[in-house]
Protein backbone atom coordinates (compact mmCIF):
# COMPACT_ATOMS: atom_id res chain seq x y z
CA UNK A 1 0.00 0.00 0.00
CA UNK A 2 1.17 3.36 -0.83
CA UNK A 3 2.35 5.12 2.12
CA UNK A 4 3.27 9.22 3.26
CA UNK A 5 5.69 10.55 5.62
CA UNK A 6 4.35 13.15 7.69
CA UNK A 7 6.35 14.89 9.71
CA UNK A 8 4.50 17.52 12.71
CA UNK A 9 6.68 20.08 13.52
CA UNK A 10 5.66 21.07 16.93
CA UNK A 11 6.87 17.89 18.40
CA UNK A 12 9.66 16.74 15.62
CA UNK A 13 7.73 13.58 15.15
CA UNK A 14 7.92 11.72 11.40
CA UNK A 15 5.24 9.00 10.78
CA UNK A 16 5.06 6.87 7.96
CA UNK A 17 1.18 6.60 7.09
CA UNK A 18 -1.02 4.42 4.63
CA UNK A 19 -2.43 6.87 1.84
CA UNK A 20 -5.76 8.31 2.69
CA UNK A 21 -5.43 8.05 6.11
CA UNK A 22 -6.90 12.04 7.90
CA UNK A 23 -4.18 13.99 9.25
CA UNK A 24 -6.10 13.87 12.75
CA UNK A 25 -6.21 9.87 13.38
CA UNK A 26 -2.20 10.67 13.20
CA UNK A 27 -1.74 13.80 14.88
CA UNK A 28 -4.27 13.00 17.50
CA UNK A 29 -1.88 9.40 18.08
CA UNK A 30 1.35 11.35 18.19
CA UNK A 31 0.25 14.10 20.43
CA UNK A 32 0.47 17.06 18.16
CA UNK A 33 -0.60 20.43 19.65
CA UNK A 34 -2.93 20.63 16.72
CA UNK A 35 -6.28 21.22 18.35
CA UNK A 36 -9.54 19.80 17.37
CA UNK A 37 -13.59 20.63 17.47
CA UNK A 38 -16.34 19.59 15.89
CA UNK A 39 -14.08 17.27 14.11
CA UNK A 40 -16.24 17.51 10.66
CA UNK A 41 -14.65 20.28 9.25
CA UNK A 42 -17.21 22.69 10.43
CA UNK A 43 -15.73 24.81 13.08
CA UNK A 44 -12.32 25.47 11.87
CA UNK A 45 -10.51 24.84 15.18
CA UNK A 46 -7.79 22.20 13.38
CA UNK A 47 -6.33 24.59 11.44
CA UNK A 48 -3.13 23.67 10.71
CA UNK A 49 -0.04 24.96 8.70
CA UNK A 50 1.42 23.15 5.59
CA UNK A 51 5.09 23.48 5.23
CA UNK A 52 5.99 21.24 3.13
CA UNK A 53 3.71 18.68 0.66
CA UNK A 54 1.21 20.57 -0.04
CA UNK A 55 0.02 18.39 -3.05
CA UNK A 56 0.60 15.43 -1.27
CA UNK A 57 -2.55 15.96 0.69
CA UNK A 58 -6.00 15.58 -1.14
CA UNK A 59 -7.76 18.79 -2.33
CA UNK A 60 -9.76 20.37 0.00
CA UNK A 61 -13.51 20.42 -0.15
CA UNK A 62 -15.76 23.07 -1.42
CA UNK A 63 -16.86 23.20 2.68
CA UNK A 64 -13.37 23.15 3.45
CA UNK A 65 -12.87 25.81 1.18
CA UNK A 66 -15.39 27.65 2.89
CA UNK A 67 -14.13 27.22 6.35
CA UNK A 68 -10.63 28.39 5.98
CA UNK A 69 -12.36 31.55 3.93
CA UNK A 70 -14.85 32.43 7.13
CA UNK A 71 -11.68 32.05 9.59
CA UNK A 72 -9.55 33.89 7.44
CA UNK A 73 -6.85 31.59 7.37
CA UNK A 74 -3.59 31.97 5.39
CA UNK A 75 -2.83 30.32 1.87
CA UNK A 76 -0.55 27.46 3.15
CA UNK A 77 -3.81 26.04 5.70
CA UNK A 78 -5.91 23.65 5.50
CA UNK A 79 -8.22 21.26 8.36
CA UNK A 80 -6.38 18.46 10.01
CA UNK A 81 -9.65 16.66 10.62
CA UNK A 82 -10.07 17.07 6.27
CA UNK A 83 -6.90 16.36 4.88
CA UNK A 84 -5.90 13.27 3.86
CA UNK A 85 -2.18 12.16 3.20
CA UNK A 86 -1.82 10.59 -0.48
CA UNK A 87 2.16 9.82 -0.12
CA UNK A 88 5.48 11.50 -0.51
CA UNK A 89 6.68 13.75 1.95
CA UNK A 90 4.11 16.38 4.18
CA UNK A 91 5.31 18.32 6.86
CA UNK A 92 2.65 20.18 9.31
CA UNK A 93 2.66 22.19 12.38
CA UNK A 94 0.21 23.92 14.44
CA UNK A 95 -1.09 27.48 13.53
CA UNK B 1 -11.29 74.49 31.02
CA UNK B 2 -15.17 74.05 31.85
CA UNK B 3 -16.76 70.61 31.93
CA UNK B 4 -17.59 70.34 28.18
CA UNK B 5 -21.40 70.94 27.58
CA UNK B 6 -22.86 67.07 26.75
CA UNK B 7 -26.45 68.44 26.82
CA UNK B 8 -28.23 71.56 25.25
CA UNK B 9 -30.89 73.36 27.74
CA UNK B 10 -33.92 71.03 26.42
CA UNK B 11 -31.25 67.81 27.53
CA UNK B 12 -30.72 67.09 24.50
CA UNK B 13 -27.19 65.46 23.88
CA UNK B 14 -24.83 68.04 21.89
CA UNK B 15 -21.32 66.91 20.18
CA UNK B 16 -18.19 68.16 21.75
CA UNK B 17 -15.84 70.09 19.75
CA UNK B 18 -12.42 68.62 19.65
CA UNK B 19 -10.81 70.71 17.34
CA UNK B 20 -12.89 73.27 14.90
CA UNK B 21 -13.42 70.29 12.49
CA UNK B 22 -13.81 66.64 14.67
CA UNK B 23 -16.40 66.34 17.44
CA UNK B 24 -16.86 63.73 19.61
CA UNK B 25 -20.59 62.03 19.31
CA UNK B 26 -20.26 59.10 21.45
CA UNK B 27 -22.18 58.23 24.53
CA UNK B 28 -20.98 57.78 28.24
CA UNK B 29 -22.44 54.51 30.25
CA UNK B 30 -21.81 55.17 33.78
CA UNK B 31 -24.07 52.02 35.55
CA UNK B 32 -21.89 49.17 33.01
CA UNK B 33 -19.72 47.26 35.89
CA UNK B 34 -18.31 44.00 33.84
CA UNK B 35 -17.44 44.54 30.02
CA UNK B 36 -17.19 41.45 28.01
CA UNK B 37 -17.39 39.12 30.72
CA UNK B 38 -13.86 39.67 31.54
CA UNK B 39 -13.01 43.16 32.83
CA UNK B 40 -14.30 45.13 35.81
CA UNK B 41 -14.84 49.05 35.75
CA UNK B 42 -15.46 50.84 39.14
CA UNK B 43 -17.44 53.64 37.18
CA UNK B 44 -18.38 52.39 34.06
CA UNK B 45 -17.22 52.99 30.72
CA UNK B 46 -17.72 55.47 27.32
CA UNK B 47 -18.17 54.37 24.04
CA UNK B 48 -16.38 57.02 21.96
CA UNK B 49 -17.19 57.77 18.33
CA UNK B 50 -15.94 60.75 16.48
CA UNK B 51 -16.80 63.29 13.31
CA UNK B 52 -14.78 64.83 11.06
CA UNK B 53 -15.74 67.64 8.52
CA UNK B 54 -14.06 68.34 5.42
CA UNK B 55 -14.68 70.80 2.87
CA UNK B 56 -16.00 67.63 0.76
CA UNK B 57 -17.60 65.06 3.20
CA UNK B 58 -17.96 63.94 6.77
CA UNK B 59 -16.76 61.06 8.06
CA UNK B 60 -18.16 59.04 11.30
CA UNK B 61 -15.66 57.55 13.13
CA UNK B 62 -16.64 54.26 15.04
CA UNK B 63 -20.06 54.24 16.28
CA UNK B 64 -21.87 53.18 19.98
CA UNK B 65 -23.24 50.25 21.45
CA UNK B 66 -26.58 49.55 20.23
CA UNK B 67 -28.61 50.52 23.06
CA UNK B 68 -26.92 54.17 23.35
CA UNK B 69 -27.42 54.53 19.66
CA UNK B 70 -30.41 57.33 20.74
CA UNK B 71 -27.31 59.27 22.42
CA UNK B 72 -24.89 59.25 19.59
CA UNK B 73 -27.37 59.98 16.58
CA UNK B 74 -28.54 63.32 19.34
CA UNK B 75 -24.93 64.31 19.17
CA UNK B 76 -24.07 63.65 15.09
CA UNK B 77 -27.72 65.89 14.78
CA UNK B 78 -26.39 68.99 16.77
CA UNK B 79 -23.16 69.10 14.06
CA UNK B 80 -24.37 67.63 11.05
CA UNK B 81 -26.68 66.04 8.55
CA UNK B 82 -26.92 62.84 7.17
CA UNK B 83 -26.48 63.68 3.51
CA UNK B 84 -23.30 65.18 3.96
CA UNK B 85 -21.93 61.80 5.41
CA UNK B 86 -19.52 60.55 2.50
CA UNK B 87 -17.55 58.52 4.78
CA UNK B 88 -17.92 55.96 8.05
CA UNK B 89 -14.62 54.26 9.15
CA UNK B 90 -15.02 51.66 11.64
CA UNK B 91 -12.02 50.98 13.02
CA UNK B 92 -13.35 48.00 15.19
CA UNK B 93 -16.32 45.75 14.75
CA UNK B 94 -17.09 44.69 18.20
CA UNK B 95 -21.04 45.33 18.93
CA UNK B 96 -20.00 48.52 21.77
CA UNK B 97 -18.21 49.99 18.91
CA UNK B 98 -20.57 48.75 15.81
CA UNK B 99 -23.94 48.67 17.60
CA UNK B 100 -25.49 51.21 15.45
CA UNK B 101 -24.01 51.14 12.50
CA UNK B 102 -27.18 50.24 10.53
CA UNK B 103 -29.13 52.48 11.24
CA UNK B 104 -26.55 54.82 10.63
CA UNK B 105 -25.78 53.12 7.45
CA UNK B 106 -29.80 53.42 6.79
CA UNK B 107 -29.80 57.28 7.42
CA UNK B 108 -26.92 58.07 5.32
CA UNK B 109 -26.68 55.65 2.40
CA UNK B 110 -24.89 57.22 0.35
CA UNK B 111 -22.20 57.18 2.93
CA UNK B 112 -19.13 54.25 1.72
CA UNK B 113 -18.22 51.99 4.93
CA UNK B 114 -14.33 51.59 5.09
CA UNK B 115 -13.12 48.31 7.47
CA UNK B 116 -9.62 46.42 7.48
CA UNK B 117 -9.47 43.59 5.39
CA UNK B 118 -9.46 41.54 7.97
CA UNK B 119 -12.80 42.64 9.05
CA UNK B 120 -14.69 41.65 6.02
CA UNK B 121 -15.81 37.93 7.53
CA UNK B 122 -16.76 39.45 10.62
CA UNK B 123 -18.95 42.26 9.15
CA UNK B 124 -21.12 39.56 7.76
CA UNK B 125 -21.16 37.64 10.75
CA UNK B 126 -21.63 40.57 13.54
CA UNK B 127 -24.55 42.61 11.12
CA UNK B 128 -26.43 39.37 9.39
CA UNK B 129 -27.09 41.55 6.65
CA UNK B 130 -25.44 41.20 3.16
CA UNK B 131 -26.47 44.04 1.98
CA UNK B 132 -23.69 46.24 3.35
CA UNK B 133 -21.35 47.76 0.76
CA UNK B 134 -17.46 48.50 2.03
CA UNK B 135 -13.85 49.49 1.32
CA UNK B 136 -11.54 46.92 2.81
CA UNK B 137 -8.35 49.56 3.73
CA UNK B 138 -4.62 48.24 4.60
CA UNK B 139 -1.23 50.75 5.82
CA UNK B 140 -1.36 53.42 4.25
CA UNK B 141 -4.55 53.27 1.85
CA UNK B 142 -6.25 56.87 2.35
CA UNK B 143 -9.79 58.54 1.90
CA UNK B 144 -10.45 62.59 1.51
CA UNK B 145 -12.92 64.85 2.46
CA UNK B 146 -11.78 67.98 0.42
CA UNK B 147 -9.03 69.33 2.96
CA UNK B 148 -9.09 66.62 5.44
CA UNK B 149 -7.50 63.06 4.84
CA UNK B 150 -7.88 60.09 6.54
CA UNK B 151 -4.93 57.44 6.24
CA UNK B 152 -5.38 53.72 7.97
CA UNK B 153 -3.46 51.69 9.78
CA UNK B 154 -3.78 48.41 9.63
CA UNK B 155 -3.12 47.10 13.42
CA UNK B 156 -4.77 44.07 13.64
CA UNK B 157 -5.13 41.91 17.01
CA UNK B 158 -5.02 45.06 19.11
CA UNK B 159 -7.25 42.82 20.30
CA UNK B 160 -9.58 41.44 17.19
CA UNK B 161 -8.34 40.11 14.02
CA UNK B 162 -9.75 43.26 12.30
CA UNK B 163 -8.78 45.99 14.24
CA UNK B 164 -7.04 49.42 12.91
CA UNK B 165 -6.15 52.60 13.52
CA UNK B 166 -7.36 55.88 11.44
CA UNK B 167 -4.89 59.12 11.19
CA UNK B 168 -6.70 62.21 9.87
CA UNK B 169 -3.52 63.51 8.46
CA UNK B 170 -3.90 67.22 8.64
CA UNK B 171 -4.16 67.70 12.27
CA UNK B 172 -2.65 65.12 13.18
CA UNK B 173 -5.36 63.02 15.14
CA UNK B 174 -4.74 59.63 15.80
CA UNK B 175 -8.16 57.71 16.33
CA UNK B 176 -7.04 54.62 17.68
CA UNK B 177 -9.89 52.28 18.26
CA UNK B 178 -9.64 50.16 21.22
CA UNK B 179 -6.02 50.95 21.57
CA UNK B 180 -4.49 53.52 24.46
CA UNK B 181 -8.52 53.42 25.57
CA UNK B 182 -9.62 52.11 29.22
CA UNK B 183 -13.16 51.92 30.83
CA UNK B 184 -13.33 54.79 32.65
CA UNK B 185 -16.26 57.32 32.19
CA UNK B 186 -16.38 60.62 33.15
CA UNK B 187 -18.44 63.50 32.15
CA UNK B 188 -14.71 65.85 31.71
CA UNK B 189 -13.57 63.57 28.88
CA UNK B 190 -10.36 65.00 28.57
CA UNK B 191 -7.07 63.26 29.77
CA UNK B 192 -5.97 66.52 31.99
CA UNK B 193 -9.05 67.27 33.22
CA UNK B 194 -10.75 63.75 34.19
CA UNK B 195 -10.36 61.59 37.69
CA UNK B 196 -7.27 59.40 37.99
CA UNK B 197 -7.84 57.38 35.29
CA UNK B 198 -4.22 55.95 35.17
CA UNK B 199 -5.11 52.38 36.96
CA UNK B 200 -7.80 51.66 34.21
CA UNK B 201 -5.14 52.16 31.01
CA UNK B 202 -2.87 50.23 32.55
CA UNK B 203 -5.54 47.61 34.09
CA UNK B 204 -6.91 47.71 30.43
CA UNK B 205 -3.67 47.27 28.56
CA UNK B 206 -3.23 44.00 31.18
CA UNK B 207 -6.58 42.35 30.06
CA UNK B 208 -7.28 43.66 26.57
CA UNK B 209 -3.64 43.88 24.86
CA UNK B 210 -1.52 41.89 27.41
CA UNK B 211 -1.94 38.48 25.11
CA UNK B 212 -1.06 40.16 21.85
CA UNK B 213 2.35 42.42 22.97
CA UNK B 214 4.10 41.38 19.80
CA UNK B 215 1.15 42.56 17.72
CA UNK B 216 1.46 45.73 19.73
CA UNK B 217 4.92 46.36 19.33
CA UNK B 218 4.17 45.68 15.24
CA UNK B 219 1.56 48.38 15.76
CA UNK B 220 3.76 50.89 18.13
CA UNK B 221 5.98 50.35 14.88
CA UNK B 222 3.80 52.39 12.61
CA UNK B 223 1.70 54.57 14.89
CA UNK B 224 5.17 56.35 16.52
CA UNK B 225 6.21 57.83 13.49
CA UNK B 226 3.71 59.74 13.31
CA UNK B 227 4.81 61.67 16.84
CA UNK B 228 4.17 64.49 17.67
CA UNK B 229 0.36 63.55 17.30
CA UNK B 230 -1.65 66.38 18.62
CA UNK B 231 -4.24 64.10 20.23
CA UNK B 232 -5.05 60.35 20.43
CA UNK B 233 -8.69 59.72 20.42
CA UNK B 234 -9.94 56.34 21.38
CA UNK B 235 -12.87 54.54 21.32
CA UNK B 236 -12.86 54.01 25.42
CA UNK B 237 -12.01 56.38 28.43
CA UNK B 238 -10.57 60.13 27.81
CA UNK B 239 -9.36 61.68 25.07
CA UNK B 240 -5.41 61.91 25.38
CA UNK B 241 -4.94 65.41 24.43
CA UNK B 242 -1.95 66.55 26.98
CA UNK B 243 1.02 64.63 26.20
CA UNK B 244 -0.34 61.84 23.77
CA UNK B 245 2.96 60.95 23.39
CA UNK B 246 3.24 59.36 27.16
CA UNK B 247 0.58 56.79 25.82
CA UNK B 248 2.41 55.77 23.16
CA UNK B 249 5.71 55.64 25.64
CA UNK B 250 3.48 53.71 28.14
CA UNK B 251 2.66 50.78 25.61
CA UNK B 252 6.43 50.40 24.57
CA UNK B 253 7.12 49.79 28.00
CA UNK B 254 3.80 47.64 29.20
CA UNK B 255 5.44 45.19 26.00
CA UNK B 256 8.47 44.37 27.09
CA UNK B 257 9.59 42.48 30.08
CA UNK B 258 8.57 44.20 33.34
CA UNK B 259 12.23 43.40 35.35
CA UNK B 260 15.40 42.91 33.24
CA UNK B 261 16.09 39.21 33.32
CA UNK B 262 19.41 36.99 34.44
CA UNK B 263 18.91 34.70 31.70
CA UNK B 264 21.29 35.27 28.72
CA UNK B 265 19.94 35.01 25.28
CA UNK B 266 21.71 31.79 24.89
CA UNK B 267 19.94 29.72 27.79
CA UNK B 268 16.12 28.28 27.92
CA UNK B 269 13.96 28.75 30.42
CA UNK B 270 12.08 25.99 32.44
CA UNK B 271 9.50 26.06 34.98
CA UNK B 272 8.30 23.52 36.67
CA UNK B 273 4.94 23.63 39.10
CA UNK B 274 3.66 20.77 41.17
CA UNK B 275 1.20 20.50 43.99
CA UNK B 276 1.12 17.11 45.88
CA UNK B 277 -1.34 15.50 49.20
CA UNK B 278 1.32 13.07 50.25
CA UNK B 279 4.29 14.44 48.35
CA UNK B 280 4.56 11.52 45.93
CA UNK B 281 3.85 14.17 43.29
CA UNK B 282 6.16 16.53 44.67
CA UNK B 283 8.86 13.84 44.70
CA UNK B 284 8.30 13.33 41.26
CA UNK B 285 8.93 16.68 40.73
CA UNK B 286 12.14 17.15 42.24
CA UNK B 287 13.49 14.37 40.63
CA UNK B 288 12.51 16.32 36.89
CA UNK B 289 14.00 19.46 38.28
CA UNK B 290 16.74 16.80 38.63
CA UNK B 291 17.26 15.98 35.20
CA UNK B 292 16.61 18.78 33.57
CA UNK B 293 19.32 20.62 35.86
CA UNK B 294 22.01 18.36 34.00
CA UNK B 295 21.70 19.81 30.75
CA UNK B 296 23.70 22.96 30.62
CA UNK B 297 22.02 25.84 29.02
CA UNK B 298 18.58 25.74 30.57
CA UNK B 299 17.61 28.02 33.43
CA UNK B 300 15.16 25.38 35.49
CA UNK B 301 13.05 26.81 38.02
CA UNK B 302 10.81 24.51 40.47
CA UNK B 303 7.59 26.01 42.53
CA UNK B 304 5.08 24.61 45.10
CA UNK B 305 1.79 26.09 43.63
CA UNK B 306 0.47 26.02 47.21
CA UNK B 307 3.38 29.14 47.90
CA UNK B 308 2.06 31.57 45.61
CA UNK B 309 -1.02 33.64 44.44
CA UNK B 310 -1.68 33.01 40.96
CA UNK B 311 -0.55 36.42 39.14
CA UNK B 312 3.39 35.85 40.22
CA UNK B 313 3.08 32.74 38.30
CA UNK B 314 1.33 34.20 35.11
CA UNK B 315 4.10 36.49 34.68
CA UNK B 316 6.56 34.25 35.21
CA UNK B 317 4.78 31.51 32.26
CA UNK B 318 4.91 34.78 29.97
CA UNK B 319 8.45 34.93 30.14
CA UNK B 320 9.41 31.35 30.17
CA UNK B 321 10.14 28.71 27.49
CA UNK B 322 9.48 25.62 28.90
CA UNK B 323 6.50 24.50 31.24
CA UNK B 324 5.64 21.61 33.27
CA UNK B 325 2.78 20.91 35.99
CA UNK B 326 2.76 18.27 38.26
CA UNK B 327 -0.94 17.41 39.81
CA UNK B 328 -2.10 14.33 41.33
CA UNK B 329 -5.69 13.29 40.29
CA UNK B 330 -8.23 13.04 42.46
CA UNK B 331 -11.72 11.74 41.98
CA UNK B 332 -10.75 11.42 38.33
CA UNK B 333 -9.50 15.48 37.75
CA UNK B 334 -6.21 17.71 37.94
CA UNK B 335 -6.38 19.54 41.25
CA UNK B 336 -8.35 23.01 41.18
CA UNK B 337 -5.14 25.10 42.17
CA UNK B 338 -3.45 23.12 38.67
CA UNK B 339 -7.14 24.67 36.83
CA UNK B 340 -6.94 27.51 38.59
CA UNK B 341 -3.29 28.82 37.03
CA UNK B 342 -3.98 27.15 33.66
CA UNK B 343 -7.55 29.17 33.43
CA UNK B 344 -5.34 32.11 34.32
CA UNK B 345 -3.10 31.95 31.35
CA UNK B 346 -5.66 33.64 28.76
CA UNK B 347 -4.09 36.99 29.38
CA UNK B 348 -0.40 35.89 28.20
CA UNK B 349 0.83 34.57 24.76
CA UNK B 350 1.50 31.19 25.09
CA UNK B 351 1.79 30.04 21.43
CA UNK B 352 4.63 27.53 21.09
CA UNK B 353 6.33 27.15 24.60
CA UNK B 354 6.94 24.05 25.48
CA UNK B 355 4.93 22.38 27.61
CA UNK B 356 5.09 18.85 29.85
CA UNK B 357 3.16 17.15 32.63
CA UNK B 358 3.14 14.73 35.48
CA UNK B 359 1.46 12.88 38.28
CA UNK B 360 1.14 10.49 40.96
CA UNK B 361 -2.17 8.58 41.28
CA UNK B 362 -3.97 6.19 43.18
CA UNK B 363 -6.82 4.55 41.17
CA UNK B 364 -6.91 5.97 37.41
CA UNK B 365 -4.60 9.12 36.93
CA UNK B 366 -6.84 10.77 34.31
CA UNK B 367 -5.24 14.71 35.56
CA UNK B 368 -2.26 14.12 33.47
CA UNK B 369 -3.89 13.58 30.57
CA UNK B 370 -6.45 15.99 31.03
CA UNK B 371 -4.19 19.02 31.42
CA UNK B 372 -1.95 17.45 28.60
CA UNK B 373 -4.94 18.27 26.49
CA UNK B 374 -5.86 21.78 27.48
CA UNK B 375 -2.19 22.79 27.46
CA UNK B 376 -2.36 21.77 23.68
CA UNK B 377 -5.66 23.98 23.34
CA UNK B 378 -3.52 26.81 25.38
CA UNK B 379 -1.17 25.90 21.79
CA UNK B 380 2.46 24.90 23.94
CA UNK B 381 3.70 21.78 22.01
CA UNK B 382 3.69 18.53 23.92
CA UNK B 383 6.28 16.18 22.53
CA UNK B 384 6.86 14.12 25.31
CA UNK B 385 4.49 12.07 26.56
CA UNK B 386 3.65 13.00 30.31
CA UNK B 387 4.39 10.62 33.34
CA UNK B 388 1.53 8.64 35.52
CA UNK B 389 2.83 6.74 38.77
CA UNK B 390 0.63 4.71 41.00
CA UNK B 391 0.78 6.07 44.62
CA UNK B 392 4.95 6.40 45.69
CA UNK B 393 7.40 6.29 42.84
CA UNK B 394 9.63 3.25 42.87
CA UNK B 395 13.55 4.10 42.48
CA UNK B 396 13.07 3.00 38.96
CA UNK B 397 10.14 5.64 38.81
CA UNK B 398 12.75 8.08 40.23
CA UNK B 399 14.89 7.74 37.21
CA UNK B 400 11.86 7.89 34.53
CA UNK B 401 11.33 11.00 36.43
CA UNK B 402 14.86 12.35 35.97
CA UNK B 403 14.71 11.45 32.31
CA UNK B 404 11.61 13.14 31.47
CA UNK B 405 12.89 16.04 32.89
CA UNK B 406 16.66 15.67 30.96
CA UNK B 407 14.30 14.80 27.66
CA UNK B 408 12.12 18.04 28.75
CA UNK B 409 15.62 20.44 28.90
CA UNK B 410 16.93 18.82 25.71
CA UNK B 411 14.11 19.39 23.61
CA UNK B 412 14.43 23.23 24.73
CA UNK B 413 17.27 23.01 23.33
CA UNK B 414 16.48 21.80 20.24
CA UNK B 415 19.10 18.62 21.04
CA UNK B 416 16.67 15.97 21.29
CA UNK B 417 16.41 12.60 18.43
CA UNK B 418 14.12 13.52 15.47
CA UNK B 419 11.55 10.65 16.04
CA UNK B 420 9.90 8.12 13.33
CA UNK B 421 7.14 6.22 13.72
CA UNK B 422 5.60 4.20 11.58
CA UNK B 423 1.25 4.31 12.01
CA UNK B 424 1.11 0.22 12.29
CA UNK B 425 3.26 0.51 15.73
CA UNK B 426 0.58 3.38 17.04
CA UNK B 427 -1.24 2.69 19.79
Amino acid sequence: MAKASITFEDINVTVSAPAGTRVIEISEKVGSAITYGCREGECGTCIMKVTEGWNNLSEPSVLEDKILRENMAGKHNRLACQAQVLGGVIRVKPV
Amino acid sequence: MNKPALVNADNVPQAVALSERVHWIGALDPSLRTFDIILKTANGTSYNAYLVRGSAGVAVIDTVKEGFAGDFFARLESVARYDEISVIVLNHLEPDHSGALPELMRRAPQARLYISQKAQSMLKALLKQDAFDFTPVLTGDTVTLGDRTLSFLHTPYLHWPDTQCTHLIEEKILFSGDVFGCHFCDTRLFNDEVGDFRFSFEYYYAHIMRPFKTFVNTALDIIEPLLPLSKILPAHGPFLCDQPQRYVQRYRELSRSALQSEISANEKTLLIFYISSYGNTRRMAEAIYEGAMGIENVRVSLYDLEGSEISPFVDLIESADGIVFGTPTINGDAVKPVWDLLSSLAVVSMKGKLGGVFGSYGWTGEGVKMVEDRLRGLKLRVPIAGIRIKLIPTDEEMNQCREFGHELAQELLGLRQAKVIDMADLA
